[in-house]
């Protein structure tokens, strides 16, 4: 059974400040991911790829339509089963890292794992893994991320979405930015996350890399309001 | 799973102005919901009417009390409320000139609350103020320091250590970064996340600071003119505002 299922979602934004426009950005979108297997949106900027991302994390509202993540339906559950999904199954690296100021790196990274009641040492542990295996000097890892390059702080967001096992990833451009050493430990770790039976959906300008990772793309373009053939 | 606070349709008049009307929203264990808009929209007396500071016109505050599970805290007598804001309860005012004892010192400050619920042993509650002082970031050498002697930031801190020394499962925060200098903010952001996943802890939090619910709160409830108009994820409802009051809010902020 796939991990994520998605089908019929529509949605519009509406501009209630200027004059109530209404924007139509998707419209019966429908895909699937299978365990193990990794999906990739493609469509010309602004076809809604991120936008349908954000939607899956329930980030975005959906207006009609269903998303299937394990057995929560992220368009209809409440705030707290949504919260209950991210914590253990929904894991998303957004294109920003969005931290507390001052707390170091190394925490940052632990955060999701101790959210899950995983023990401090187990956690650092896994973290320090992580940032070295993604080439963050240790002498970075007391250091808050927020005055880090941005190669550096997109490192640190892929360490803390890797953190934790999620059975589903959201990644949005996990490589842009980074040198091919950087890179390639990323695809790799997408690799292993695939291995273990992750469920992944990502975006990816890099087509290398795409072709590498991804088991099949979707053209988000056919969800297109006033787009679509 | 019991919600730990569930409020149905309280609201508060003063004369024929709406204090806050009919506002409902369940709170679990371990969440954080946050309260915004604009000063006048009736978020502080709605905070002010949860934690009983304030009496509601109608509506039920209930309360998953550990004796007696769900309790309507508006009909208990005014001991039991009274012993309930000492032991489960805590009140972080925007002020910490409103919730600290000015006159007394840092550890004594910490310690009367612990007395308030029956410590005795003078060495227990040094030790435990001691601890909580530490917590906050606080030097032991200044446990004897009154907290006119302190910064507002260390008054902030102090305030929220004599808050949680006796291990209350809710929380109330009224603007409780507000008049701090960013950098300390930040400092109490950080130890308010780390209280709140360490301790289980609930709280509800009213602020105007958009970036500050962004960073502590699960869930967000936007107030205008008395009312509730929008509900949902923080990060929801900060990203996709669905009514025209929020997307004016969240499109005001200036960007640093």
């Amino acid at each position: 059974m796939a991990m994520i299922e998605i089908s019929n979602l529509s949605k519009n934004f509406v501009l209630h400040n200027q004059g109530g426009t209404v924007i139509p950005v998707m419209r019966d979108a429908a895909l699937s991911v299978a365990p193990g297997e990794c999906v990739g949106l493609i469509g010309a900027s602004g076809a809604g790829k991120s936008t349908l991302m954000r939607m899956v994390y329930g980030n975005y509202l959906a207006d009609r339509g269903v998303i299937r993540v394990g057995d929560v339906d992220v368009a209809q559950a409440a705030p707290r089963e949504v919260l209950a999904l991210r914590r253990a199954t929904l894991g998303y690296v957004s294109q920003f890292l969005r931290v507390v100021p001052r707390v170091p790196t190394l925490d940052v990274v632990a955060e999701p794992l101790l959210a899950l009641g995983v023990t401090r040492e187990d956690a650092l542990g896994r973290a320090r893994d992580l940032l070295g295996r993604l080439n963050i000097p240790e002498r970075l890892w007391p250091l808050s991320p927020t005055t880090f390059s941005g190669g550096e702080q997109q490192r640190v967001n892929i360490a803390r979405g890797f953190a934790h096992g999620y059975p589903a990833l959201l990644l949005d451009e996990p490589t842009a930015s980074l040198d091919a050493a950087n890179r390639e430990v990323v695809l790799t770790l997408i690799e292993e996350a695939k291995a273990r039976g992750a469920a992944i959906l990502g975006i990816f300008h890099d087509e290398a890399a795409r072709d590498r990772v991804c088991t099949r793309v979707v053209d988000v373009t056919r969800f297109t309001p006033g787009l679509a053939a | 799973m019991t919600p730990l606070l569930q409020v149905k349709g309280l609201t508060k008049r003063y004369g024929a102005r709406i204090g806050c009307a009919d506002v409902s929203f369940d709170l679990y264990p371990g969440e954080v919901m946050g309260i915004v808009g604009e000063s006048g929209s009736g978020k502080s007396t709605l905070l002010n009417c949860l934690a009983g500071h304030l009496e509601a016109d109608s509506g039920a505050v209930m309360f998953d009390t550990r004796a007696e599970g769900l309790r309507d805290v508006r009909a208990m007598s005014e001991p039991e409320r009274r012993m309930l804001a000492r032991t489960d309860w805590a009140f972080v005012h925007q002020n910490p000139r409103d919730g600290l004892r000015m006159g007394v010192s840092a550890g004594g400050n910490v310690g009367e609350r612990l007395m308030a619920v029956g410590a005795r042993h003078y060495g227990d509650i040094r030790a435990q103020a001691q601890d909580w002082l530490g917590r906050v970031e606080i030097a032991a050498d200044r446990i004897d320091d009154r907290p006119t002697a302190f910064s507002g930031g260390m008054q902030q801190r102090l305030q929220i250590a004599r808050n949680l020394v006796t291990g209350p499962r809710l929380v109330f925060m009224d603007e409780p970064t507000g008049g701090l200098d960013v950098s300390v903010q930040a400092r109490l952001l950080d130890l308010l996340r780390g209280l709140v996943r360490e301790m289980g802890l609930s709280a509800v939090i009213v602020t105007h600071d958009l970036a500050v619910v962004r960073l502590l709160a699960h869930r967000l409830m936007v107030m205008k003119s008395g009312h509730v108009v929008e509900a949902g994820l923080t990060d929801q409802v900060l990203d996709d505002p669905q009514h025209g009051y929020t997307q004016l809010l969240v499109s005001s902020v200036l960007q640093a």
